[in-house]
């Protein structure tokens, strides 16, 4: 490599490092975020003029995808943003795996190591490609989002785990010369299916709730994958940036494994909620609904208001309801704050996407633990389509499922309104004892005419 | 291929994990997004592979490899600039 083209490799390299770093914090990030697009800009246009390169087609291929992702990254709505990330994702994944074959068809005689590299790139990128693909699809609710589980589900992703094993190392033996097996072009093809397999298969399991944590490994692995393309083509930028990806997606991961007080292995293994449990504890009480108007006497009559966004509201699309219902709130002199959970949602940090996307200010954003200690001053909490985050029987009742997950402890508070479409439980299937205690109350309908209809209410006074 | 680039692997894994250990939960949509859009960086090895010229199989796998690459890296940095645009204070 030209001495020239490793340097603009590196300026590339410190850029994605400081771009990262400052993405990591509120007042720097957009900065950060452009920071490193300029290093994807250098990285790009030094290989481009390293010369010796045939550019018909590689700008054809440059315009198409330009066009494509700015276009969807234009038209995308907020609320729909996880599956647009994990569409990203997996594009970026689909890349890498095509890189490695299109070397392993090119390379006669490839070293030992990077025969290696080749089969992980292989591996990695197909499970990212077609892991995302099925992320997008039960985000989108094209496929269900409870957990799809057959019979040895175990044992055939095992076998296939060692079917793509036996491929590799018969590609690299023969890369070796060691067996002079013939057909090995057939083991490469068996083994970008085997990939391709296994990423759906990984991911049908998991259910709905989760996915917050699977898009997170999923960016990690396209990282890695990137990472593992690098050293096929000898290439160190594929590598730095590739492995930075990687580890951040492994700290996201592991930072939503805690908030959910899970292992990676039960999150990705255990077929979470895919059937409805029945808690422990005996449901005792009776729901009892509210309208919206009497639900507008006991707001206008409280000082302070917990609003508590999850799910539900994304897919009600309320969220510049809810911005408006604040508004009225703080205007009658009450003191609004929104707590957010850090897996409500589907995808990590979704529900603060969307309420400053309806433009709430970051300072009325409260986190769990800041908010639960003094959850008795708070007269109304506000459940906005979020159900596990607020379960109580997380801290209650040892044989639920959710045990030990922290939660929100909106039952604390003096009135729970509760904002649901129906009495379905939530979507890891477990049953809310919320919905029938003494100090709560269930306001049914969808969350944005419900929501619409209190701010109604304000405003006739 | 170099054992030297084992070594660069090693190290860049050990800063990724140092860089975003404090990360504020509001930022790990835009953090995430962002990320995904440098995993596109493989968009270097797509052209790389494409432009040698090699022609047949591998170098349309190279071509369509560069397309998706590119929808990483361009759709990528769009998004995460258009969240990052709306997170603001309430003071400004």
């Amino acid at each position: 490599m030209e001495t020239w083209l490793t340097l603009a490799y590196i300026v590339a390299s410190v850029l994605f490092i400081l771009g990262l770093k400052m993405l990591g914090r509120a007042d720097t990030a957009r900065r950060g975020n452009r920071v490193s697009a300029l290093g994807m800009l250098v990285a790009v246009v030094a290989t481009l003029l390293a010369g010796g390169l045939d550019y018909t087609w590689i700008i054809v291929g440059l315009v198409i995808g330009a066009g494509i992702g700015g276009v969807a990254a234009r038209r995308v709505q907020m609320t729909q943003m996880p599956e647009m990330v994990a569409l990203f994702n997996g594009s970026g994944g689909l890349a890498s795996m095509l890189v490695g074959s299109a070397e392993y068809i090119r390379t006669i005689d490839p070293a030992g190591l990077t025969a290696v590299a080749m089969v992980l790139t292989v591996l990695i990128g197909g499970v990212c490609f077609t892991g995302s693909i099925v992320a997008f699809g039960k985000l989108s609710e094209r496929i269900t989002g409870r957990p799809i589980m057959f019979g040895g589900q175990q044992a055939v992703n095992a076998g296939l785990l060692v079917l793509a094993v036996l491929a590799g190392v018969w590609i690299v033996a023969d890369v070796l010369n060691v067996t002079g097996l013939p057909l090995v072009g057939l083991a490469f093809a068996g083994l970008v299916l085997v990939a391709l397999i296994l990423g759906v298969l990984a991911v049908i399991p998991i259910g709905g709730a989760d996915m917050p944590i699977v898009v997170a490994l999923l960016n990690s692995y396209s990282g890695l994958a990137a990472a593992a393309a690098g050293f096929v083509i000898d290439n160190n930028v594929l590598v730095v940036a590739g492995s930075l990806v990687g580890a951040s997606g492994l700290i996201l991961t592991q930072i939503m494994c805690k908030a959910m007080n899970r292992s990676l292995a039960n999150v990705l293994f255990s077929g979470f909620g895919s059937v409805v449990t029945a808690s422990g504890a005996e449901t005792t009480g009776e729901i009892k609904p509210i309208s919206a108007d009497d639900a507008y006497y006991i707001l206008e009559a409280s000082r302070s208001v917990l609003v508590v966004p999850g799910y539900g509201m994304a897919v009600a699309q309320a969220q510049h309801a809810v911005k408006e219902l604040s508004d009225q709130l703080a205007a009658n002199g009450v003191e609004v704050r929104f707590a957010i959970h850090p897996v409500a949602g589907r995808m990590p940090g979704h529900m603060n996407v969307l309420l400053a996307e309806a433009n709430v200010a970051y300072e009325q954003l409260v986190e769990p633990e800041d908010v639960n200690p003094a959850m008795e001053t708070v007269d109304v909490a506000i459940v906005i389509g979020a159900n596990d985050v607020v379960n109580p029987a997380a801290k209650e009742d040892a044989s639920s499922p959710l045990f030990g997950m922290p939660i929100i402890e909106v039952d604390r508070a003096q009135t729970v309104f509760v904002l649901k479409r129906s009495m379905n439980p939530g979507f890891s299937g477990v049953e809310n004892p919320l919905f029938t205690r003494e100090n709560t109350r269930m306001l049914f309908g969808d969350a944005k005419t419900s929501i619409t209809a209190l701010v109604g209410a304000f405003k006739d006074v | 291929m170099s054992i030297l680039l084992v070594f660069v692997f090693v190290l860049a894994i050990f800063l990724g994990l140092e860089l975003i250990t404090k990360v504020p939960s509001q930022l790990h949509t835009p953090l995430m997004s962002g990320a995904n859009a440098i995993s596109g960086v493989t968009v270097v090895g797509a052209i790389l592979v494409a432009g040698e010229g090699f022609g047949g199989f591998a170098t349309v796998l190279g071509i369509v490899a560069v397309a998706f690459a590119t929808i990483n890296v361009v759709g990528g940095y769009l998004v995460t600039d258009r969240m990052l645009a709306m997170f603001k204070s309430g003071k400004g």
